[in-house]
């Protein structure tokens, strides 16, 4: 989460995980190696995007300028939507499983209570509302399911130092242990992170805002009985006039924010001394190890574009925001998942290149609205002005008394899933109710699959996928394109389906690989199905 | 326009004095708090996104 803003200084730092560079055959060439796709920087978005891109059959590199992980927790929240595509691509059951799941927050004003929420009180779905897992468990699980799945070459201690884009490819100079090597690629994946080389080989810069106030993010590690719930505090007693929130971390370790003002002194403010002072006065006088410290600034902005021709930008790389709301690594692994089903559409020749266009449409509106939450929620914690602070608390008082000023405090508006407003969705002909909405991803549900309980969502596996709703024989579906039938196949055996779907018999629902609903129908009509099977491709 | 700019109250001095005394031995700070509450209050008890625009649009320019 913290990763998605600017250090403006770094504490402690521990390796935890460490991968040896290997010499590649590329090296050795005389003429730089042609490949589809590389995709630059292994943190959460590179790894998500290699690994959709290898389960599409797309042969991926990855470089990484690093030989670890685990410069920090960083990102801890990870959202419904996100362990959705993470279990798709076959990890989200381990790390939900390593992850403390959560779905309480509670927002005091000085010690008294005056806001909870709960993010998902909806039963029936396989993924829970958010897990907090530290985000060097992410990235290994990431890097084992790459190893595992075979098809993407990571190279580790390969840092791109040049790019030179052509009409039909972009040759890159790899910087290694042995010496720099050039390759190519004909499309270049830049997730190389809030400090992105490939931006600034681009010469590119972003629209936007950097926040001037300063926070501390230390993880502690501690033996604590704290309820396991997202906790914030405006005006703490022990921390007054400042901001402080709290979360759980697997192995005793807790994530925690202070806000320190604008004025705070970065380099003081590290003084491992200092730090602990400060969170013993929040914590109480227990036996604290600090984990990782952090002193932060934020920022909420993006690149105006995020296709630059052949090379593609996706997270940090691309937009940054406050990490209220854990809208930073959620939003890239999302960036991720939309751009894989596309960029291997396009390289199987099944959709036209114009098919990208829309990764950009539809990211850069993703992009906007987390930048529309995230600088509202930090306006809120960190008022730019007395003025507005007089009003922020004229807020955060009446909320005691009275429910609608409840609805206006804002301690970051948690990341939900993207609906996309997209060319790509054929608009509906008939109105359908329930919780699923166009363009959006389709709600999970439970259902049965030879006789065993499962989830809706685990048989959307990263195809278009028709699911129809039993009403006779088996429909005929286009070349491509798979069938689920909902009776048949899966037996929505709670009536969840029928609810979140609107599900008469003979519904019929076109998804997306990203398992976004394409198209909607009252009855099956497969040239209608084709249609929008080619808009959701994008071919006119 | 939405916003009703013709007199509403039966007795405006009243409602004025209402005001008035709601702020009477409070110091500036205290009636700027007092104000931000207030403004939220009848913000929401209006409840329309372009009444709320209209209103602070005239309250800029009248200064």
């Amino acid at each position: 989460m913290p990763r998605a803003s600017a250090t403006v200084g770094a504490g402690d730092r521990k390796v935890l995980f460490r991968y040896a560079y290997r010499r590649s055959p590329d090296q050795d060439r005389k003429a730089p190696a042609r490949h589809p796709v590389v995709v630059v920087g292994a943190g959460p978005v590179g790894l998500a995007t290699a690994i959709d891109l290898a389960l599409r059959g797309v042969a991926v590199v990855l470089l990484d300028e690093s030989d670890r992980i685990g410069e920090g927790s960083r990102g801890i929240c990870y959202a419904k939507r996100t362990l959705e595509i993470l279990d798709r691509l076959g990890v989200g059951e381990e790390l939900v499983a390593r992850g403390v799941t959560w779905k309480l927050g509670k927002i005091f004003l000085g010690d008294a209570l005056v806001y909870a929420f709960d993010l998902f009180p909806e039963g029936g779905h396989k993924m829970p509302a958010f897990i907090n897992l530290q985000q060097y468990y992410l990235e290994r699980a990431l890097v084992e399911r790459a190893a595992a799945l075979g098809g993407i070459d990571l190279r580790w201690s390969n840092r791109v130092v040049g790019l030179e884009r052509r009409d039909d490819r972009v040759v890159l100079t790899v910087a290694t242990p042995d010496g720099p090597y050039a390759i190519e690629a004909d499309w270049v994946i830049a997730a190389d992170g809030a400090r992105s080389t490939i931006r600034d080989l681009m010469g590119l810069g972003f629209e936007g805002l950097t926040f001037e106030d300063k926070f501390l993010i230390a993880d502690v590690r501690m033996a604590a009985d704290f309820p396991t719930e997202r906790r914030f505090w405006f005006d703490p007693p022990f921390h007054s006039g400042q901001s402080a929130l709290m979360h759980r971390q697997p192995d005793n370790v807790w994530r925690i924010d202070l806000q320190l003002g604008r004025d705070a002194d970065v380099e003081t403010e590290q003084n491992p001394e200092r730090v602990l002072a400060r969170l013993k006065r929040m914590l109480g006088d227990r036996p604290l190890a600090l984990e990782w410290v952090s002193i932060y600034r934020f920022n909420c902005r993006r690149l105006q574009r995020f296709v630059h021709g052949r090379v593609l930008f996706a997270g940090d790389s691309a937009h940054q925001v406050s990490p209220f709301g854990a809208r930073g690594a959620n939003s890239g692994i999302q960036d991720a998942e939309n751009l894989a089903w596309k960029l291997a559409a396009v390289l199987a020749g099944r959709a036209d290149i114009g098919l990208i266009d829309s990764y950009d449409a539809e990211r850069v509106q993703a992009a906007d609205e987390n930048i529309g939450h995230s600088t509202r929620s930090t306006d809120f914690i960190a008022p730019r002005s007395a003025a507005e602070r007089r009003l922020r608390n004229a807020v955060l008082h009446l909320a005691q008394h009275a429910e609608f000023a409840r609805r206006m405090v804002n301690s970051g508006r948690l990341s939900t899933a993207s609906v996309y407003d997209s060319a790509l969705s054929t608009p509906d002909e008939a109105p359908f109710a329930g919780a699923a909405r166009l363009g959006a991803p389709l709600p999970d549900a439970p259902v049965t699959r030879d006789g065993k309980p499962g989830f809706l969502l685990e048989r959307l596996d990263g195809a278009f996928e028709v699911l129809y709703v039993k009403d006779g024989a088996r429909p005929n579906v286009p070349a491509g394109v798979r069938l689920t039938v909902i009776g048949e196949d899966v037996i929505d055996t709670t009536g969840a389906c029928a609810e979140r779907l609107d599900a008469s018999p003979g519904a019929t629902y076109l998804l997306r690989p990203d398992q976004h609903l394409a198209a909607r129908f009252r009855r099956f009509d497969g040239d209608k199905i084709g249609r929008a099977v080619d808009r959701a491709l994008g071919k006119p | 326009m939405k916003l009703i700019t013709a007199s509403q109250f039966a007795n405006p001095d009243a409602a004025f004095v209402a005001l008035v005394e709601a702020r009477r031995g409070l110091t500036v700070e205290q009636s700027a708090d007092l104000d931000a509450r207030l403004v939220l209050i009848l913000a929401n008890h209006i409840g329309d996104a372009d009444v709320l625009a209209e209103a602070i649009a005239l309250a800029k320019a009248g200064a």
